[in-house]
């Protein structure tokens, strides 16, 4: 026994440096996520709760009216992260690419002004760009008489086919900063003897770029999309600061945050079903989770990774 | 051991005594509200009124943001951290708490007696057994108008609908100002301004709303359809770019001087008096002919109820009974402008345009909204159904008749008298 007594010791400072987190991330997190699937599993029938199995998944998914909703709201929110996947991202990698360039003047400044719009608040977000395009005060009406382009002015908070379109866009300009950001970090830790190996074998600018830069910061683009994915499907603040939680005009800007929160605390006359609400959040869940799971196992795996 | 229970029981002892001085000085109640707006009003004028008269009773005002007061205080209320006194919205939301026991049946209560059966409507159970708040005021639909605008166009006050359409057609041809100020972005105002103030001539008020209530009438009735109709009209009234234009835009478009007409509810009265330095007059929602009964949406809007759990019934009481009290009523009715008393006193009002929206209680048959009472219970809601769909007809992205379809279909679905 007293011939191995270190082996033996637990090692508590583990455990008690781990605790603040663990306990206050089990709180917060991880015990309301469970209470939240577990109560997607209950409904109220004569005023008591009672244990229904997937009955109300089944109802998300079946029931013509609620299917609709939910299609709907998933169709938007697919939409939603394309344009940040089309948008945001490809023209964040751009910015970066440019300003990790040398003898590029001020930028310092770019860089930051660039990423000032992330820091702000969705609500002085949301509502800056609802002023801005309003037709009646806003000032982007008259800058496009200025340049004789008023015929392209439309209400396109207001319409249907634009809404959606356009508060993605307002969120590509608010979260361009984070892509540019993690991207010129990535691009920042390439060594230099590399790009100048490559410039020895003759291959050096825009192609220096497509050949030797883009597939060392792949893994970032990835960690990228992730986040795009997680952020895009969680989304709620932005569309309820613009357009309310009703997201309309009918329901076009609807995604799966805001008809979570309608469906959970109600609106107006429709009283909150937190049962049918924690089902919706439960689906939310599930699909975030299959989306990362998809990105860990199936590309994240296959990409190549470089070691320096 | 025993120095133990001593201490224990002379602090117990002292506690009691302490809080049974306190009790004895005075009491201190609290109201939850969403009225945020009237904060200083309630601090100023009502609630020093009554601390002259009920010595011993302070009164708290706390209020929450509209769009969080359901959710919130229906956690307050879980929690039982709510207030002691509850401010009622209408119909289904109080009926709700009713129901799960957190407002308290007082029907029995002195100043009760002050209310006629539509005023407490709003706050009684079905079969009107039992009712749990003290009504306090309703709100009138109709069209506020600036009337150096209409002097200037040359247009005069319309009365039927074929003149209220020729005076928009007037000065929308003038150019300068605005015909009507309303935006479809907010979506409810198309529907509470829209549909809920124009169609209960259509459907004849009353006879109309009960009539879907009990299953006799549908959506798809005629007078249904046709108040859509009207309301499609509006389209072409409204400014550039409604469809993107919130409701403080709209606010604003009138009180800046810049529409001639706005679709009102009587509680903009207050705000429009402060923002506007123009003549306002109000004109009720045109009927179709000449001499037709106008029907008005009187809608029951606010009231108080008890809160079951509340530690002081006896002071709440004393409160809510002197909100049934002509005092009460004339205060809050002069304070706020266009919160009508639903009491049965004689209630004299000084604001001009407040005067002009509760007199037409006497020359029209009144009505409510007609989605509040029961009708919203279920799923799809009616109330948001009505909301999409005025704004879908005024956008003309639905016509008329599909619009009303859809909103029957979706009653009928879960509505078994409309089955």
């Amino acid at each position: 026994m007293s011939t191995q007594p270190h082996k033996k010791r637990t090692r508590w400072h583990i455990a008690v440096f781990l605790a603040p987190a663990v306990l206050v991330y089990t709180a917060i997190m991880i015990l309301p996520l469970f209470g939240t699937m577990q109560n997607s599993l209950f409904n109220e029938i004569d005023k008591s709760r009672v244990f229904v199995g997937l009955q109300n998944f089944y109802k998300l998914f079946q029931d013509p009216r609620w299917s609709a909703d939910f299609w709907n709201a998933l169709g938007n929110n697919a939409w939603f992260f394309l344009i940040h996947m089309l948008v945001q991202n490809p023209i964040g990698i751009a910015l970066a690419a440019i300003l990790s360039n040398p003898r590029l003047r001020f930028a310092k400044f770019y860089r930051t002004a660039i990423f000032i719009p992330t820091i702000l608040s969705f609500v002085i977000v949301g509502f800056a760009w609802k002023l801005i395009l309003s037709p009646i005060w806003g000032i982007t009406p008259s800058m496009l008489d200025a340049v004789g382009l008023k015929f392209l002015f439309a209400p396109w908070l207001g319409k249907e086919e634009y809404a959606l379109t356009t508060i993605a866009l307002i969120s590509v300009w608010q979260f361009i900063g984070i892509p540019m950001m993690l991207i010129f970090a990535a691009l920042l830790s390439i060594p230099d003897d590399v790009l100048e190996a490559a410039e020895c074998d003759g291959i050096t600018g825009m192609s220096a770029f497509w050949k030797i830069k883009l597939p060392l910061i792949l893994p970032s683009i990835g960690i990228i999309s992730v986040l795009t994915f997680v952020g895009n499907f969680n989304a709620f603040d932005l569309i309820y600061t613009i357009q309310g939680a009703l997201a309309g005009p009918d329901f076009s800007t609807d995604i799966l945050g805001t008809f979570m929160y309608r469906t959970f605390f109600g609106f107006q006359l429709q009283l909150g079903d937190p049962y049918m609400g924690s089902t919706i959040a439960s689906a939310m869940f599930g699909i975030i989770l299959v989306g990362v799971c998809i990105y860990l196992f199936a590309i994240q795996t296959r990409l190549r990774r470089y070691q320096f | 051991m025993k120095i133990n229970h001593l201490t224990r029981g002379l602090m117990l002892s002292s506690c009691l005594v302490v809080g049974g001085m306190a009790a004895a000085e005075e009491v201190t109640i609290t109201i939850e509200s969403w009225r945020n707006d009237d904060l200083t009003i309630w601090q100023d004028k009502i609630i020093p009124a009554f601390e002259a008269s009920h010595a011993g009773i302070k009164v708290k005002f706390t209020p929450t943001a509209p769009g969080e007061y359901n959710a919130a205080l229906n956690s307050k209320l879980d929690a039982g951290s709510a207030g002691d006194m509850i401010t009622c919205r209408p119909f289904d939301v109080s009926l709700a708490l009713y129901e799960k026991g957190h407002l308290a049946a007082i029907q029995d209560l002195d100043g009760m007696k002050n209310f006629g059966p539509v005023a407490k409507s709003g706050w009684s159970t079905d079969d009107g057994s039992a009712t749990y708040c003290m009504p306090m005021a309703s709100v009138i639909h109709g069209f506020i108008y600036n009337k150096e605008a209409f002097k200037e166009v040359g247009v005069d006050v319309p009365k039927t609908e074929g003149e209220f359409f020729a005076a928009l057609d007037k000065i929308k041809a003038d150019g300068n100002y605005l015909p009507m100020a309303m935006g479809t972005n907010d979506q409810w105002e198309a529907a509470t301004m829209g549909y809920y103030n124009i169609g209960p001539n259509y459907w004849k008020g009353e006879e109309g709303r009960l009539g879907l209530i009990n299953g006799t009438s549908k959506l798809t009735d005629k007078p249904w359809v046709d108040a859509f109709a009207s309301l499609a009209k509006w389209g072409d009234y409204l400014g550039d770019g409604y469809e993107a234009q919130t409701y403080p835009d709209s606010q604003n478009l009138f009180t800046l001087g810049r529409a001639a007409i706005y679709p009102a509810g009587s509680w903009e009265i207050s705000g429009f008096n402060t923002q506007a330095d123009f003549e306002m007059g109000a004109f009720y929602p045109p009927v179709k002919n000449a001499g037709d009964t106008c029907y008005i949406s009187d809608h029951t809007d606010i009231a108080m109820g008890m809160n079951k759990a509340t530690a002081h019934p006896k002071e709440v009481k004393e409160f809510l009974n002197w909100m049934g009290s002509a005092e009460f009523a004339s205060l809050y009715a002069n304070a706020l402008p266009g919160f009508f008393s639903l009491s049965n006193h004689d209630v004299k009002m000084d604001d001009p345009l407040a005067q002009e929206f509760v007199s037409w209680r006497g020359q029209c048959e009144s009505t409510i909204r007609p989605t509040y009472q029961i009708l919203s219970r279920g799923e799809p809601n009616l109330e948001t159904d009505m909301w999409n769909a005025s704004v879908a007809v005024i956008k003309g992205s639905e016509t008329p008749e599909d619009a009303a379809a859809r909103m029957q279909k979706g009653l009928a679905s879960w509505y078994k008298p409309q089955q």
